[in-house]
């Protein structure tokens, strides 16, 4: 079955998940590889020029093997010193990796690059691209033979919960046996479901955020009732900030 | 029940900034060792991530603090689980003596199997073009191979003029890059579980033989050797083991007789094609020259007798290379 995500059980039996990249975004990806080429190519081509002004023979040797050096070795070198990444997968924050979450070996490198010879057949990458799109990992034929997947890298950085935790006063905090018991009733989806809505914030239209908010407040409203005081002049966001608060930081 | 999130993060920040460190090391400088000390605490940070993943994956549901610790937990599980050799600093002359040679003879099966395709493609090659003259250009691609052998030899050596004069060197990268491709093409052709390969290696003997049987028919015996000798005898070694790499991919692909899964087949082998392709790609390197700057030039320029004495010094050089280099007395390897 054709999966968008990589789960790679440890022996320790923790999960960890990678998202696979499409056939698209790495079709997109090996674009600018391949325009990357075209540059250093012609970069070449400027340097040799000159060389022909010394000897034309040497001149066309050199841009025949800089020209197979150069189209060969783009994407072996690239991938080995950036670990998985060529230009264009950097740009698109791809990445290789080992199928089984191994480190990246240079065989494996090698391997996966020579066997573009096959995968670029007949034209454009269509045997690559139709393998890739049939694959459950979205492998092409040169991944298959070296192990490897490409998944999408996103930029990983600590979550930053100041906002929706902030010391303020919260009003719910004055009924604590309620406040047990809505712990006890929110399940966890429910309670991230809050919490996105509030680090979310700033990317709804105002009147859909005044909506959303309005109907998750109602919502766990419902799930436990709070006396009158504690909901009085308490705008539905608050309420919800209320409600993450109390959720996700048992003390004060 | 849900995990203090603020709380958590907090307690445990300090040891995934420490893994991370560790990590970042590790990749930075893949030469490095770590002391006994280093690998216990590496071991006990990645412990404690692992289990960190867990408990948010199963008391937490919030995506941002999961991902970082995803990325975290498959880093340092590459590091730790990895059970193959690291890579080390390029060393060029003991990968040259010793690894090349002995991956060659790890898998002679797969050469001779290379071998028995081509030689079955030279016997038709030459039965065709001894039985039916006329097919001669279907079977031969070339246009410089057309004509009569005994013109062209009359006309090599009666020439008086240096045809490659001015840009053998260019002839030669042309040499080098072509046949490298072809030879590439050949091992990943192996990914159609060998089909492709085998035409391939199928499809140059044909030539070979093709050539060899219209220049013998025509008497011209040892201007084909010395033509063909100096590079030949490592161009088409350089092919077959390209043929070589390819099979090795088809029958790790096939793992017929194998209970190993179709992952570790193709793992355990994926060093080996890339050691192979290498080999292959110096071959060529040296072919290419030697064409350029010797084959090509025939009597009275070259002696036959000096280029197929040459050839013959290489052939023996090369296959003494390849079986006895970096064989271990101990275990003949």
């Amino acid at each position: 079955m054709k999966t968008s995500t990589l789960n790679i059980r440890t022996p320790e039996g923790i999960v960890f998940s990678q998202v696979l990249a499409g056939p698209i975004a790495r079709f997109m990806a090996c674009f600018i590889d391949q325009l990357c080429i075209q540059v250093v190519l012609t970069l070449l081509g400027l340097v040799i020029s000159l060389l022909a002004l010394v000897s034309f023979n040497f001149a066309v040797a050199f841009y025949v093997i800089g020209y197979f050096i150069v189209s060969i070795g783009y994407g072996i070198l690239f991938e080995w010193s950036w670990r998985g990444q060529t230009v264009g997968k950097r740009l698109l924050r791809l990445r290789v990796m080992d199928v089984e979450g191994m480190r990246l070996q240079f065989n494996q490198i090698v391997v996966r690059n020579l066997l573009r010879f096959v995968d670029a057949l007949p034209a454009f990458y269509f045997v690559g691209g139709v393998t890739c799109w049939l694959n459950s990992k979205c492998q092409r034929l040169g991944d298959i033979a070296a192990n490897t997947v490409v998944v999408r890298h996103p930029r990983i950085a600590e979550p930053d919960l100041d906002q929706v935790l902030a010391g303020k006063f919260n009003s719910l905090r004055q009924f604590p046996h309620l406040v047990a018991r809505l712990r006890q009733n929110v399940t966890p989806v429910e309670a991230d479901l809050a919490l996105q809505s509030l680090l979310r914030r700033e990317e709804f239209d105002p009147v859909a955020r005044v909506e959303l908010f309005g109907e998750l407040a109602g919502h766990f409203r419902a799930k436990v009732e709070f006396p009158a005081e504690a909901n009085d002049g308490v705008a539905d966001e608050q309420f919800l900030r209320n409600v993450v608060d109390v959720i996700y930081r048992t003390k004060t | 029940m849900i995990i203090d999130l603020q709380k958590f993060i907090t307690n445990e920040r300090p040891v995934w900034a420490e893994l991370e460190t560790m990590l970042n090391r590790l990749e930075a400088e893949p030469d490095g060792r770590l002391t006994l000390a280093q690998v216990q605490r590496f071991h006990q940070l990645y412990e404690r991530t692992a289990a960190d993943l867990a408990r948010i994956t199963t008391y937490s549901s919030e995506p941002e603090t999961r991902r970082f610790l995803e990325n975290l937990v498959a880093r340092a599980y590459g590091e730790i689980h990895e059970t193959r050799e690291k890579r080390r600093r390029l060393q060029p002359l003991r990968w040259f003596f010793q690894t090349w040679p002995q991956t060659f003879r790890k898998h002679i099966r797969a050469f001779y199997f290379s071998l028995a395709i081509t030689i079955a493609g030279c016997v038709f090659g030459g039965l065709a073009i001894a039985f039916d003259p006329d097919a001669k250009p279907v079977l031969m691609p070339f246009s410089h191979l057309l004509d009569d052998p005994a013109k062209r030899v009359a006309d090599e050596e009666n020439s008086t003029n240096d045809r490659l004069e001015g840009h053998k060197t260019s002839f030669s990268a042309e040499l080098m890059t072509h046949n490298t491709q072809v030879s590439i093409f050949t091992l990943a052709l192996g990914m159609t579980w060998g089909v492709g390969t085998i035409i391939m290696l199928f499809y140059n003997g044909v030539i070979l033989g093709a050539v060899a049987v219209d220049y013998i028919r025509a008497g011209q015996t040892k201007f084909l050797l010395g033509w063909l000798m100096p590079h030949g005898v490592i161009e088409i070694p350089a092919i077959l083991i390209a043929g070589q790499a390819g099979l090795l991919l088809a029958f790790a692909l096939i793992g017929h007789g194998r209970r190993t899964p179709f992952r570790t087949r193709l793992r355990e082998i994926s060093g080996d094609i890339a050691t192979l392709i290498f080999g292959v790609g110096l071959m060529l390197m040296w072919a290419g020259f030697i064409e350029a700057f010797l084959s090509q030039y025939h009597e009275p320029v070259i002696p036959y007798s000096a280029k197929i004495a040459f050839g013959c010094v290489e052939l023996v050089l090369f296959f003494l290379f390849l079986a006895k280099s970096g064989k271990n007395k101990n275990s003949g390897a």
